[in-house]
């Protein structure tokens, strides 16, 4: 199990350092880090420290910068996803691309060229060997929406082998799987290692990482801080190896010149928002929402951290009235809303500033004076006996333009011709117009310009400083310890955690964050 | 707020399919050897300047018009109401099944408008199930609606068949509405009131679905239906709504043609104008006022064609190559018009 490389021979893959930069962001930065043959080497890192983006570069999906990748000590540039199978290089990405009415082997068909043949039983032959080699039996006939999502991940890595068979990629592969599913794939990645393949096994959960590692590298805002082998972390013992790690992935960065501003303060008196026992009608492939228990004062703001697609947004939709309440109690202001629709939830004071602002929190192609009104159609002075009040409605969009200083042409500009602070400082100012008692944020600052993040923590502040309470989603851990009172912590559709804010709260949080207890 | 450049912009992307369809039919009829030239002549002539023709024409365009109507309404509301043929025959059969009946009882100020209330609120109802498919479990309601044209269309010949049947006639057609009970005149022609009707149904709608908060739930919904759902729309009811409206306003039509035109309805009738006035009103972009406009072409080319086929020795189909040709330009110049701004988005 442990790693076994020869000192000579070139590792399989070599970053050497590697940067990729987006528009305001370094995703990588300088990265190097070998990958051998015959070593699962697991890559840890939570929201936005630029595992997706390794990704990417690994399988052909984006270029480097700057920097070079070499394979068996050759330099080599991928063009394209394909060039990186060509190569090799086989990826399990977090969302499934397998297609639900087709059989298993039907979707290992998929993708080939109208030249290439449909002959079944070369395919079938292959199906059985590469199973072997995993150690798994798997039906080729059944529908694949027939088998357990443990079995839909082996076909993914089927798939992912055909053409990999020197490397093979698998992104947060265990996030959606049963702790037996777990251990199953893990006996079968150590089948394909001692095979000889290289394994990069990309996770934000730490027991995972250090159970099926033989090396551990963690990423942090895109740099690579540190690289552990296996046999250093177990000679150090379990605990210990598992704080330095925690505190690697978290720890705020000691070039940090100024601490972030303490949370306003704020008196504790009857929670304005109380949810017992919620659960919620989820998805199959989605995070199922359970068991949420909190409650939130007039004032207070409380963080919800996690990793990205753990039940944030499913329990932002619950709370808003999105998604229908199975079980359990939502009270605002002590009356039992969760059997209430959008609108009511509303009116009684609860606003819910979404994450996705051009997919659902607004209409690119209708003007900003709609827009701002979306969740007021028909309501007076806009509207009266249901006719439309053109000067009223002109009036109030150029006056919360101006309020709100949104660059924008007029009333009537579409939406989508606003740059994105623009739109979310526009749906910031819907959403906390009139009497906000509630407000649940949504990642309110991620994907925006340093200057309209700012002015939504400011408002977030002042919101909460007179009086709003507000539920803070965000990716982003060190804005959420620089905003909240309290902080939730999300995984797998549970709340795992409630930690008060303070100078261990980082290190608490993280430790919740990668599945640890607090 | 809408400059001059942009409304002339907006003028040739919708004319020049048409322009583009009349010259490729043209270079078509020069292949079969006919003159293009007095072609379209007769066309605008018997469509357009002789006063029967003219007549004709408006005749025509007043179920066309309704039915873009309830199109409006279910398009702007994102949904593809696709069954209007079904929905105008069902409504058409009753309308005729129920108004000699009415006629012979009741005035005629209140025969005529309750025989059109059964035939839009029967329409509607033919309409339900595809409404609740679709806001219930989703399901594609281009399909439900198709499909719901078929077995509308078999009903109506069964009533027709069946249980209203005229005794009286040989080829199985429902009891016929007598002339002097059908909609009045206007001012001595022979276009009815059916066109009154229709153009102020048509602007209604316009008018309700661009200045009122209930259009502008629609257009939400149409918009996105996850926009809808985030600021808690109630999809249901306005889904029930755009199908009750969109199918009833097609049932208008069928009644309005019944009522002013035929009298009867014969078991093999099915005029199936819906299937054309869909690309016209997409010509027309959902606008109510283009619709009009490109309805009232379309009936001139209809009727007018009619002869210049006849005169030309080329069979009636003809006119569906011209339609196509339209409908082939418009989605030309929409792909090419949608290419720039791609560009600079991508």
């Amino acid at each position: 199990m442990s790693a076994q490389h020869q000192g000579k021979a070139p590792p399989l893959i070599r970053f050497e350092q590697v940067t990729k930069r987006y528009p305001g962001v370094l995703a990588n930065d300088a990265i190097t880090l070998d990958l051998h043959a015959g070593e699962i080497h697991a890559l840890l890192g939570e929201n936005g420290a630029g595992k997706s983006t390794l990704i990417a570069l690994l399988s052909g999906m984006q270029q480097p910068d700057a920097g070079r990748l070499l394979i068996d000590g050759q330099a080599v540039r991928f063009s394209s996803p394909r060039a990186a199978l060509q190569a090799g290089i086989g990826t399990v990405y977090q969302h499934s691309a397998l297609v639900p009415s087709l059989t298993v082997l039907e979707n290992l068909m998929l993708g080939r060229r109208w030249w290439q043949g449909r002959r079944q039983s070369a395919t079938r032959r292959r199906f059985t060997a590469l199973c072997n080699d995993l150690g798994v039996r798997l039906p080729a006939d059944a529908l694949l929406s027939s088998l357990s999502l443990g079995e839909r991940q082996m076909v993914e890595i089927v798939k992912a082998l055909w053409e990999g068979r020197r490397l093979l990629i698998l992104d947060e592969a265990s996030a959606m799987l049963t702790s037996a599913a777990v251990s199953d794939l893990q006996r079968s990645l150590t089948r394909l290692a001692a095979k000889g393949m290289a394994i990069l096994f990309v996770t934000h959960k730490l027991p995972e990482a250090l159970a099926f590692g033989d090396r551990v590298s963690i990423l942090r805002a895109g740099r690579l801080v540190a690289s552990r082998s296996a046999a250093d972390l177990h000679r150090r013992g379990a605990e210990q190896a598992q704080s330095e790690i925690i505190s690697l992935m978290f720890d705020a960065p000691s070039t940090a010149t100024a601490a972030p501003a303490p949370p306003p303060s704020f008196q504790e008196k009857a929670p304005v928002l109380r949810v017992q026992g919620l659960r919620a009608a989820c998805g199959e492939q989605e995070p199922q929402l359970d068991g949420i228990d909190f409650s939130l004062s007039a004032g207070e703001i409380l963080g919800v951290a996690g990793i990205d697609g753990n039940g944030q947004r499913q329990l932002a939709e619950a709370l808003a009235g999105q998604r229908t309440t199975l079980a359990g109690r939502i009270e605002l202001g002590g009356e039992a809303v969760q059997a209430k629709s959008v609108p009511q939830r509303m009116k009684r004071g609860l606003r819910y500033l979404t994450d996705d602002r051009l997919g659902e929190g607004s209409l690119p192609a209708f003007p900003i004076s709609l827009n701002l009104l979306l969740k007021r159609v028909g309501d007076a002075p806009f509207w009266r006996q249901g006719v439309e009040q053109p000067r009223e409605i002109e009036a109030y969009a150029q006056q919360t333009i101006s309020a709100h200083n949104i660059r924008a042409p007029g009333p009537h500009t579409p939406l989508g011709s606003l740059s994105g602070g623009n739109v979310q400082k526009l749906l910031l100012a819907r959403e906390l117009e009139g009497q906000p008692r509630v407000v649940i944020y949504n990642k309110p600052t991620y994907g925006l310009d340093f200057q309209t993040q700012q002015l939504a923590q400011e408002a977030i502040r002042r919101q909460a400083a007179s009086g709003v309470a507000a539920l803070l989603i965000s990716p982003d851990l060190d804005e959420i310890l620089a905003l909240s009172h309290r902080v939730a912590v999300m995984a797998e559709g549970r709340i795992v955690g409630i930690v008060n804010n303070g100078p261990d709260a980082r290190q608490t949080v993280g430790r919740l964050v990668v599945g640890g207890t607090a | 707020m809408t400059d001059i450049p942009q409304i002339v912009g907006r003028l040739l992307q919708a004319l020049l399919p048409l322009l583009l369809a009349l010259a490729c039919g043209a270079l078509l009829l020069l292949l079969l050897e006919r003159d293009p030239v007095s072609f379209y002549a007769t066309i605008i002539e018997r469509g357009l300047l002789s006063r029967l023709g003219l007549q004709e024409s408006l005749t025509r365009s007043a179920p066309l018009l309704l039915l873009a109507a309830g199109l409006i309404v279910a398009f702007r509301a994102g949904l593809w109401n696709l069954g209007v043929d079904g929905q105008f025959l069902l409504a058409a059969v009753i309308t005729a099944a129920l108004a000699p009946g009415l006629a012979a009882t009741l005035p005629p100020w209140l025969a005529l408008p309750l025989a059109m209330l059964a035939a839009f609120a029967v329409a509607a109802l033919w309409a339900a199930l595809p409404a609740f498919l679709k806001a219930r479990y989703g399901v594609n309601e281009i399909i439900t609606t198709l499909m719901m044209t078929f077995l509308g269309i078999s009903l109506a010949n069964l009533l027709i068949k069946l249980p209203f049947n005229d005794p009286a006639t040989t080829s199985p057609q429902t009891l016929t509405l007598a002339t002097a009970d059908r909609l009045p005149r206007l001012l001595g022609s022979t276009v009815h009131l059916g066109l009154v009707i229709a153009l102020l149904a048509l602007l209604l709608v316009h008018w309700a679905m661009t200045r009122t908060a209930l259009g502008l739930r629609l257009r939400i919904l149409g918009a996105n239906p996850l926009t809808a759902r985030h600021v808690g729309l109630p999809v249901t009811g306005l889904t029930f709504l755009a199908f009750g409206l969109s199918a009833g306003l097609a049932g208008l039509a069928g009644a309005v043609e019944i009522l002013g035109v035929w009298g009867t309805v014969r078991a093999d009738w099915n005029p199936a104008y819906g299937m054309l006035v869909i690309p016209l009103v997409f010509l027309a972009r959902f606008h109510g006022g283009a619709v009009i406009f490109f309805v009232f072409v379309f009936a001139v080319l209809s009727i007018g064609g009619e002869t210049a086929a006849r005169r030309a020795d080329l069979p009636n189909y003809f006119l569906l190559v011209l339609v196509a040709l339209i409908l082939v330009f418009l989605a030309l110049t929409e792909w090419l018009s949608a290419r720039p701004l791609m560009r600079k988005r991508g």
